[in-house]
Parts: C-alpha cells; sequence; structure tokens
C-alpha cells in the first residue's frame, strides 16, 4: 500500500503555477529582486561611485512606477489569471507589462519632455527580461517548493500524535467496556474519526470548522480520562467557519496543553481558545496554565516548530506563530490570512 | 485462599478509568484485595503507611508527586511495600527499568501480565531506586521513616543539610530530621538548589541572607554564612570562600 502510494505521488504531473500576487513573501520578492537587478544595471553602466547613484536614481525612476503598476495590475486580475493555463499565464503577464511599459513611457514623455526618457524600445527590453528573470525565479522556487519536496516535508511533517494520548485513551476506553457501553462506543468513535484525519493525506487546507470538530472530538476522549480535571472554554466570536487553514493546527495544540498544562495540575484547569477575525486574519489563540519547572519543553517544542514550518510552507511570511509565557499562563497565539474555498 | 493471607494491593494513578480498570481486573485475580486508591503519589503514601500494602501499583505519571518519587519514599516502611509501575507509553521509563530489572507494566493492562508481575512483585532494592531515579530530574521532598509514618520534608523548606557521622541532619525552619542519604549524592541531584559552603554541609541557596568575615581569637579570619529564619551560623571553608563571591556577586 505505502510502496503504490508513493509510487502514484511521484507520477504525479508537477503543477507549476503563477506567483500569487496577493502573498506578501511573493510581493517582497518581486520588489527585492527588481531593485536588485536596477542595481546591478546602475553598476554596470557607471564608471564611479557617484555615477551609480545617478544611473540608479534614473534607472528606479523609469523603473519603479512600471513595477507597481504591473503588480497592482496582476493583483487585482489574479482571479482571471489564475483560470488561464501557465503558458496563457505567461503571455498574459508579458502583454500586461509590456502595454504598462508603453503607457509609461507615453505619460513620463508628456511630463518631462521626450529628451529625458529613455527609448521605449529600452523600456520595454529592460522590463521584459526583468519579467523573464522574474518568471522563472519563481518557477524554479516552485519546482524547489512544490512538489516533491514540499510534499515530502508536509508529509514528514504530517502532525503526530502522542502515543502516551494513544494508550490512555485505549486504556480509558477499555474502563468503560463494561461499566459504561454506550459511553465506550462513542469514544471508539471518536477514536477513528481522530485517526483517521491523523492517517489521511493532509496536505490540503481545510475548512476552519472541520478543525474545530476534530478538536471536540480529541478533548471529548482527554476528558474521559481526566473529568473534571480537563475544562475548555471556546470563543468563536464570529470567525468564519469557511476560513481554509492547515489540518491540524488546532489539535496538537490542545494536545500540548492538556500535557503540559492540565495533567501536572491535581486540581486541574483550563483551556481557553478564542478565535476570531480581524480585517483578512483569522487569530487563534490559545491559553492554558503553565507551571515553571516540570518535565515540559521539549516534545512542546517540537509541535510547535512542526506547526510552525507547516504554516510557513502553506502561507509563507503571511502567517504566524507566536508564543507568550507568564508566570500562570501559556499561550499560543497564530494569526493566517483569511482564505476561502475559491 | 482467605482474606487474611491476600495480596494487599495499593493502586496509584491520575485518571479514574485507570484506576477503575486495575479494580475491575484485580477483582479477577483471586487472593488479592485493594487496600486502597490514591490518585498522586502523596495520597498514595498517606495509604501506605496507614494500611502497609504489599505491592503499590504505581502510575509514574502522576500530578503533585509522580510514581518514581513515591516508590522511593515507600521503600522506607517497614516492611517496605513490593513495587510495580504503570505507564501508558514512556520509551526513557522503559528502558531504564528494564535495565534495572523494576517490574512495569504497559498500559492497557494485561490481565496475565498483571497475574505474574503481582506473582514475582518485590521491594526495591537501593541500586534499582538509584537507577530509575534519574528519570524524574529532581524529588520534591526528602523522606524519613517515625514510628511507622513517612515524613515527608518539602524540599523548599531545607535550610541546610549538614553530614554528621552515618547521618544527614536536614534543617527546616520548625526542626531538624535525620535521613539515611549522601551529601555527595544530593549535591548532584539538587545542585541548582544547595551550594556547598564546606566539605559536610550544604545550603540552600534561597537562605542565604549574606556572609560575614569572623575574626578567631589566634588571629585567623574566616567567613560564614548567614542564614534566614534560623539562628544557626554555618562556616564555610577556605576552599569554598568563592562561594562568598559567587552569590554576593
Amino acid at each position: 500500500m505505502r510502496m503504490m502510494a508513493s509510487i502514484k505521488q511521484n507520477h504525479r504531473p508537477i503543477p507549476i503555477a503563477l506567483p500569487d500576487l496577493r502573498n506578501l513573501g511573493v510581493q517582497l520578492r518581486v520588489l527585492v529582486l527588481a531593485n536588485a537587478m536596477a542595481a546591478i544595471a546602475a553598476v554596470l553602466r557607471s564608471n564611479s561611485m557617484s555615477e551609480t547613484w545617478q544611473e540608479l536614481l534614473q534607472i528606479s525612476a523609469a523603473m519603479q512606477p512600471v513595477l507597481l503598476a504591473s503588480m497592482l495590475a496582476l493583483f487585482s486580475i489574479h482571479r482571471q489569471l489564475a483560470k488561464l493555463s501557465y503558458r496563457l499565464g505567461i503571455v498574459a503577464v508579458f502583454m500586461l507589462v509590456l502595454s504598462l511599459t508603453a503607457l509609461a513611457h507615453v505619460a513620463a514623455a508628456w511630463l518631462f519632455g521626450p529628451e529625458f526618457v529613455p527609448s521605449l524600445l529600452r523600456m520595454w527590453f529592460f522590463s521584459a527580461i526583468m519579467t523573464g528573470i522574474l518568471l522563472v525565479y519563481f518557477n524554479l522556487r516552485g519546482r524547489a517548493l512544490s512538489p516533491a519536496i514540499t510534499e515530502a516535508r508536509l508529509q514528514a511533517l504530517q502532525a503526530r500524535i502522542r502515543p502516551h494520548f494513544l494508550f490512555n485513551a485505549i486504556n480509558a476506553v477499555l474502563s468503560l467496556i463494561r461499566s459504561d457501553p454506550r459511553r465506550a462506543e462513542t469514544a471508539l468513535e471518536d477514536m477513528a474519526d481522530l485517526f483517521r484525519v491523523l492517517m489521511a493525506d493532509n496536505r490540503q487546507l481545510i475548512p476552519l470548522q472541520s478543525e474545530i470538530n476534530l478538536c471536540q472530538q480529541y478533548l471529548a476522549l482527554e476528558k474521559l480520562r481526566l473529568g473534571g480535571r480537563l475544562r475548555v472554554t471556546w470563543k468563536l466570536d464570529s470567525v468564519p467557519m469557511d476560513a481554509l487553514i492547515p489540518p491540524l493546527v488546532l489539535q496538537p495544540l490542545l494536545e500540548n496543553a492538556v500535557y503540559h498544562g492540565i495533567e501536572p495540575l491535581a486540581e486541574g484547569g483550563e483551556i481557553d481558545i478564542r478565535l476570531y477575525r480581524s480585517r483578512n486574519e483569522i487569530h487563534l489563540l490559545l491559553n492554558n496554565p503553565y507551571r515553571k519547572g516540570g518535565d515540559h519543553h521539549h516534545g512542546n517544542k517540537m509541535a510547535l516548530s512542526n506547526i510552525r514550518e507547516r504554516l510557513a510552507l502553506h502561507f509563507d511570511a503571511e502567517a504566524q506563530l507566536k508564543t507568550k509565557v507568564t508566570d500562570y499562563l501559556y499561550e499560543v497565539h497564530i494569526v493566517i490570512p483569511y482564505r476561502t474555498e475559491p | 485462599m482467605n482474606e487474611l493471607h491476600a495480596l494487599r494491593i495499593l493502586i496509584a494513578d491520575d485518571e479514574a478509568p485507570a484506576r477503575n480498570r486495575l479494580r475491575e481486573l484485580l477483582a479477577e485475580i483471586p487472593g488479592t484485595v485493594i487496600i486502597g486508591e490514591a490518585r498522586n503519589g502523596m495520597e498514595a503514601l498517606r495509604l501506605a503507611e496507614q494500611a502497609l500494602p504489599n505491592v503499590m501499583l504505581l502510575d509514574i505519571r502522576m500530578p503533585g508527586m509522580d510514581g518514581i518519587e513515591a516508590a522511593g519514599h515507600a521503600q522506607i516502611l517497614s516492611p517496605p511495600p513490593a513495587v510495580i509501575f504503570t505507564t501508558a507509553y514512556d520509551t526513557y521509563a522503559m528502558q531504564a527499568f528494564e535495565l534495572s530489572a523494576v517490574d512495569y507494566l504497559l498500559k492497557p493492562i494485561r490481565l496475565e501480565r498483571l497475574a505474574n508481575a503481582l506473582k514475582k512483585a518485590r521491594a526495591l532494592l537501593p541500586e534499582q531506586l538509584n537507577e530509575i531515579r534519574r528519570l524524574r530530574p529532581q524529588r520534591t521532598h526528602f523522606s524519613v521513616s517515625e514510628r511507622g509514618r513517612i515524613l515527608l520534608i518539602p524540599l523548599a523548606d531545607v535550610i541546610y543539610l549538614r553530614a554528621e557521622l552515618k547521618y544527614l541532619t536536614v534543617r527546616t525552619r520548625e526542626r531538624e530530621y535525620l535521613i539515611d542519604e549522601s551529601l555527595t549524592h544530593i549535591e548532584e541531584e539538587f545542585s541548582d538548589l544547595f551550594v556547598r559552603l564546606h566539605r559536610n554541609c550544604l545550603a540552600a541557596r534561597t537562605f542565604i541572607l549574606g556572609f560575614e568575615k569572623r575574626h578567631e581569637a589566634d588571629g585567623e579570619s574566616h567567613w560564614v554564612a548567614l542564614l534566614k529564619d534560623v539562628p544557626d551560623i554555618l562556616p564555610v571553608s577556605r576552599r569554598q570562600q568563592h562561594i562568598v563571591h559567587e552569590i554576593t556577586g
């Protein structure tokens, strides 16, 4: 089975797509690369430091408006672009950039007089080279990150449940079979659902609602063992349930909270989960009691860096994971961009 | 077998279903009687000193005091109870147990395994205890036996420890206790809590108020440590004088 699955994956066509300009990381990369290329051009065309500055200013003056206008235009038509094939998409991008370059040329000639503006051919040449280099860069980056390698990373990063939880949960269910067969049934059903998700292919984003359901099943199982010691409050102030998140982002955090926050306390404690939307971001906030010292940390750090890495693979620079420790509380705060199923 | 000769068993686990499961299994093993159920190590010790079990079934990971520490303290009872640890999953613990031949059961626990373990259960040897204590970075208490009871001395209350012939004197605000341990082991185990002032003395860092130079009649002078809450004065040996600067900065 395993073999089959992996063979199938290797034959999957490599989906190369145009860079998504809605992504902050992509925007930054475009700006940095374009300006770096402008700087190189300036250095090549000049003999001294002061001349370089002069050149850079000139190139920038011609380039920045075209660059920003192109990014804005591509940003606003990303929906239409996404529907095209990769080849057609490239043609569209070139056409758009070149026509904006021509527009900039005409505008600049009208504003400053034709003698101060580089010839249209030179500007076209420069724009075309820059667009070409950027597209090649994103193509290569996409190849490096997306298919085999990212998939392997994501697969390796798939959140794993702690064996500690698995065996304790089985033990708890066993103890119910004689005394409370109905609860044992529910518990086994919850466990089946949980493991179905854990063993599934977890590389696609899922709606928030599914993750929350999964978390509730997980918590029901923990409640079986811990009884009144585990108290959970959900605050879902109008968070859109269709927001897409990587699967198993919240559940491992809850598992950490139970293992490090609740289990070490004889009297138990409260886990507080708050989800909300702020402008175009979804915030996930999780609090649990925390006592300094104790057998913390190694497992916790592993789970956190795992989640952090998966967020980065899915959302690049747009997602964040922060943790905060106060005297009695441990807090994890995740921010992801609000995306829905197209 | 009648009640009198039955194996007296104490269960300790912080999870109710886990205790429930053990109860169900033990009900099927003839010649056993459960004399108490505890939710953590501390409760287990309180029950053990009253009911003197033959066997303690201890979960390793419990809040407050864990199973390994409780097992250690329970060994000063006489007769010391046999100990069987239970654990869901803990690679390190399993390895340590294998190495030191300490009995343990993996959850979910099987009836035959439990019956078998009970048959050969015995008290922990001091070497075994030392071996498995390494699993838990630090104990939370010292223990002394007094008239068949286990007195637990919270580490946070210990002001200093002084070696006296065979025993160690443990000083707390209220009184002194004698414990049967080695100063060197304690220094290693709690290097962050205690600092060595003298060949025969460890003092708790948090209880050191400051240091003072004392002049002897013969013209020699040496440092002494002043302590919070007790009037006792501890001499600092020449070899340990660097401590004075380390602590007072």
